[in-house]
């Protein structure tokens, strides 16, 4: 085993050794976010999803200004057209030259069957209008909807979540029988109950939505304030005699940023579900309102003779609805404090 | 002495987001039989992952066996199919684990985990099984067994927990135990009770033990002969006695004088400075040399070879080199050479 | 546990308690409800709201007497249906929807289970990407959205199945799928992050140490503890099968609960509307306290704790 070649006599002379350079941080200090940003960025599901949103988030403010109809523009004469879009309409397998089906089969223009000579880019609904217009301001009040209530959840749960779990003691005790209660009342009865008391409107439909959306909430920020309490870390620094404010401000909020956004996340597309679903039957906004759910809701009732007018505002509401999962899912998995390594 | 397993020249890779760890990097050690070996070292030095290789419980998908081969009884473990593999596991090697509370499965009963391999590997009918897994119940110190065999591993202590792994472990009377860390999660006294239990059942089995642990107060207790591991390799191997009272690798200097003894007087406890290697990135020549103050310049140009001590003591340090100069090892260690001179004498 | 079940009882009747006030209330409340506007109601229908309720006495002893019948099961009379009885509006149109709830549930969660299972066996492959595709399809797209595409494409364009109503099994086939979508990716979302956690467990480990194969491990050890939290999301799939009964009864024109509320809903039939509500909300608060106990039953670690969670 000995080993046989000669070693010059010099290399056996001492060797200047820094023990402390062994104990070189050799990975880059990142802080919470830098490193939750590093994770989300390899989810490339979750960035591509941001995009998407971010482009219907414009398109949902901008996208009723592009074309010269009202939201609520009627026009007989040009009613239930599909989709026809200047050049792509020369592109045979893209459904964008005016075309429809008869039951038995047979394709005719629609464009041309009208003597139509306007552009609709997305089609029209039985009564003439827009949809292209119908459709984005639709998302707009979609998007605003939810955005509204789960701001608002946030707002009552984090409140509420944070002083039962920091107070302690009786006070949580009393709002823990509250919340308790509140849980097992299932979301779909109160919203419906809501909506029927009050007028379907933004706001009443936003209220719906948040009068029991925040207990979910709460009870999370309540568990993880009361997990943070115990945390060492907390208990050390109430030892070393930080206030109950800086103890607030620097070891519990930072922990608690995660886990509110990925509520929020998820409350999103929640509330963009249950709007729909309000609309689809018969709760939803009144006209000349639109939102995606009355859209839906308008389309399939001539889903057998004009699928466009269904399937526009599908493929956008579930957009939403997938990139909204993806991002929170995303979200969730880069935040976790638990995942870091 | 029979050789029963034999590592030879062994390298394993963990393939990770930032690049290619090199955990083992050319370890190689034999197991005779009815012996206990000891491999010793810090967390990171490759002891674990060293006796998962043998079991092949690495996870498969980012491990990768580089180089080199695990002889049992002559054959080449890395080379088994998986379905040959499974005959080995639990049936000539068998392995306890570090951590009782987690080990065994919540939703089975502890008689029907022990009863497992016994059907599996000795076609034992349930009922025979059954009275087996009594018997060996018995036989690791549990009380009332036919009560017990039914009840699940959450009315169990942590103590009686490890003695049910062991049973487990035991119950097909392995060729060789591999136990990895199975005192560390336990109180002081219920470590006492397994190291004494272990020590017993190798009588009455005669079976070989790999014991991995990184305290060296308990080596002394149990093993025959100790590996100290360090950076991916073994560094120094001899008899209990041969590490112990005459080691030759500075950090087996480090770790033994690190270790308060009752005649340690008013010096102060020595502690390793620095912090194990990096083995993404494993360093040119010796991997402790940046830790080490004896280093020479060598020692960062060059890993050392095996040098011999004697026919059972090896140590990897360019100290042991013809040319390398005579250094006074630390204080604690010079008292204890002198205790083994005394030793040798005194025979 | 004795104490743990009458806590749980204790607060499932408080719940349904306060569900009921809440109904009652907004009954006399909203107008054009028999409550709160009697002189719109026919002559038989005010000397059945008089007897029934008392709708000539203080609004208390209304009260009391609506809580009173509730108990006997009575949820009051439907006046758009001929003076029919709303429980047993509720009872014809029970079986519908019991059925297709039940199909939903048992497809979406076994297929679900086998999805996750094989999805975290074979971790990181085109399985686990096809199956993670599926599940975030099936709970993002909102299930009216699913169905009348379903509806639409299936029935309709390609003709295997009939486009609605309820007439036998083969008219079964779309409204199940359609509802059985969020319980397929739910359970299969789950099971695998489960499944993927126990793999790594060290339980596990001490298992293929043992010796036992590939079928054992994942079948024997991993399943039953990767299936035991499943039990957990088993209420809110219960939520959203209520949800999806009442637009997918809509869309296939299925005669069940869902329809009939739908209905009510565009005409103004509070009676059918405060009944089923009360009925969901029912139904929710004992499938909740159900998969309590359901969890103590599969793991042993909570049955012999004597129910502490």
């Amino acid at each position: 085993m000995m080993s046989q070649e000669k070693i010059a006599k010099e290399m056996f002379l001492p060797a200047e050794v820094d023990a402390t350079k062994s104990e070189e941080i050799s990975k880059p200090s990142l802080n919470y976010w830098q490193d939750a940003w590093l994770r989300v960025k390899k989810n490339k599901g979750a960035i591509v999803s941001m995009v998407i949103l971010v482009l219907l988030t414009i398109m949902a403010l901008v996208g009723p200004l592009l074309t010269n109809y009202g939201i609520d523009q009627q026009n007989i004469k040009h009613n239930n057209l599909p989709p026809r879009i200047p050049v792509l309409e020369k592109v045979s397998w893209l459904p964008f030259d005016g075309d429809l089906t008869r039951k038995n089969g047979d394709v005719y223009n629609a464009y041309e069957m009208k003597n139509v000579d306007n552009y609709y880019w997305l089609g029209t609904d039985s009564l003439g209008r827009d949809i292209f217009t119908r459709l984005w301001k639709g998302t707009q009040v979609s998007l605003y909807i939810a955005f509204l209530a789960a701001a608002i959840d946030m707002v009552i749960g984090v409140l509420y979540g944070a002083i039962s779990g920091f107070v302690g003691g009786k006070t949580d005790n009393f709002m823990q029988r509250i919340t308790e209660i509140l849980v097992g009342i299932p979301n779909l009865i109160v919203v419906i109950l809501m909506i029927i008391v009050m007028d379907p409107g933004i706001l009443s439909i936003t209220i719906a939505l948040t009068i029991t959306g925040w207990v979910g909430m709460a009870r999370v920020i309540r568990a993880q304030v009361l997990k943070l309490k115990s945390q060492e870390y907390v208990l050390a620094a109430r030892t070393l005699g930080l206030s109950n404010g800086k103890i607030i401000s620097k070891h519990l909020v930072p922990n608690l940023a995660g886990v509110i956004i990925i509520n929020t996340m998820f409350t999103i597309p929640n509330a963009i579900f249950f709007e729909a679903f309000l609309s689809f039957i018969g709760l939803g906004l009144q006209p000349p309102l639109a939102s995606l759910g009355t859209l839906i809701d308008d389309g399939f009732k001539v889903l057998q003779l004009y699928p466009y007018q269904m399937i526009i505002p599908a493929i956008v509401i579930s957009l939403i609805m997938i990139c909204f999962n993806m991002v929170a899912d995303g979200l969730r998995d880069a935040l976790d404090p638990k995942m870091r390594d | 002495m029979t050789k029963i397993l034999e590592v030879n020249d062994l390298h394993i890779s963990f393939h990770t987001f930032s690049g290619e760890v090199q955990a083992i990097r050319g370890v190689n050690f034999d197991l005779n039989k009815g012996e206990t070996l000891a491999i010793v070292g810090e967390s990171g030095s490759g002891k674990s992952v060293t006796s998962k290789a043998i079991m092949r419980l690495l996870p498969e998908s980012n491990s990768d066996i580089k180089n080199g081969e695990i002889l049992f009884e002559g054959k080449d473990l890395t080379k088994l199919s998986d379905k040959n593999m499974q005959k080995v596991r639990g049936k000539d090697i068998s392995m306890i684990f570090q951590d009782p509370m987690t080990s065994l499965n919540p939703t089975m009963t502890v008689g029907k985990q022990i009863i497992e391999p016994i059907v599996k590997h000795q076609k034992l009918s349930k009922a025979a099984a059954k009275k087996r897994a009594i018997e060996i119940l018995e036989l690791v110190g549990i009380a009332n067994p036919e009560e017990r065999f039914k009840q699940y591993p959450h009315q169990f202590s942590g103590g009686m927990r490890q003695r049910v792994v062991i049973a487990i472990a035991l119950a097909c009377n392995p060729k060789v135990l591999i136990a990895d860390e199975p005192t560390t999660a336990l109180d002081v006294t219920i470590q006492a009770q397994i190291l004494e239990l272990m020590k017993d059942l190798q009588k009455k089995i005669d079976t070989s033990i790999i014991f991995i642990t990184h305290d060296l107060g308990v080596v002394a207790n149990v093993a025959d002969r100790v590996a100290v591991m360090y950076g991916g390799k073994i560094v120094e191997i001899g008899t209990v006695d041969e590490v112990f009272y005459n080691p030759q690798h500075p950090y087996t200097w480090g770790l033994i004088s690190s270790m308060p003894t009752l005649d340690t007087e008013d010096e102060e406890l020595y502690a390793i400075p620095g912090t194990p290697p990096n083995l993404l990135h494993p360093p040119k020549g010796d991997a402790f040399a940046p830790r080490n103050e004896y280093a020479m310049k060598i020692d960062l140009e060059e890993q050392p070879p095996m040098f011999k001590v004697s026919d059972t003591h090896y140590a990897a340090t360019w100290l042991l080199h013809p040319d390398a100069p005579k250094v006074e090892p630390p204080p604690a260690v010079q008292r204890r050479q002198r205790q083994f001179l005394d030793i040798k004498e005194g025979k | 546990m004795a104490k743990y079940l009458t806590q749980r009882f204790v607060y499932m009747v408080i719940t349904l308690f306060l569900i009921a006030s809440l109904t009652f209330f907004l009954m006399k409340i909203i107008p054009g409800t028999p409550f709160s506007n009697a002189s719109k109601l026919s002559e038989a229908q005010l000397s059945i709201m008089i007897d029934k309720y008392g709708l000539d006495e203080p609004v208390p002893v209304q009260y009391a007497n609506y809580l009173l019948n509730l108990l006997k099961g009575d949820l009051g009379v439907s006046f758009q249906f001929n003076n029919v009885g709303v429980t047993d509006i509720i009872v014809n149109s029970m079986g519908p929807s019991a059925t297709l709830g039940a199909l939903a549930i048992l497809f979406g969660t076994f297929f679900g289970i086998i999805l996750g299972v094989i999805s975290a066996l074979k971790q990181n492959t085109w399985v686990d990407y096809s199956s993670t595709f599926i599940a975030v399809l099936g709970k993002s797209i909102p299930s009216f959205v699913f169905a009348g595409l379903l509806q639409y494409y299936v029935g309709v364009k390609l003709g295997w199945f009939p486009v609605a109503f309820w007439r036998g099994p083969e008219y079964m086939v779309l409204p199940t799928i359609a509802l059985a979508m969020f319980p397929l990716a739910t359970a299969s979302r789950f099971v695998r992050t489960e499944m993927i956690e126990v793999m790594e467990s060290d339980y596990i480990t001490l298992a293929k140490a043992k010796g036992a194969s590939w079928f054992e491990i994942a079948f024997k050890h991993a399943l039953r503890n990767a299936l035991i939290p499943v039990v957990t999301v088993l209420g809110p799939l219960v939520v959203s099968l209520m949800t999806g009964s009442l637009v997918i009864e809509k869309i296939f024109g299925i005669p069940g609960i869902g329809e009939q509320f739908v209905k009510s809903i565009t005409i103004n039939d509070y009676p059918v509307i405060m009944g089923t509500t009360l009925l969901f909300a029912a139904l929710f608060v004992v499938v909740i306290l159900i998969v309590d106990l359901l969890y103590g039953v599969i793991d042993p670690r909570i049955r012999l704790a004597g129910g502490k969670k």
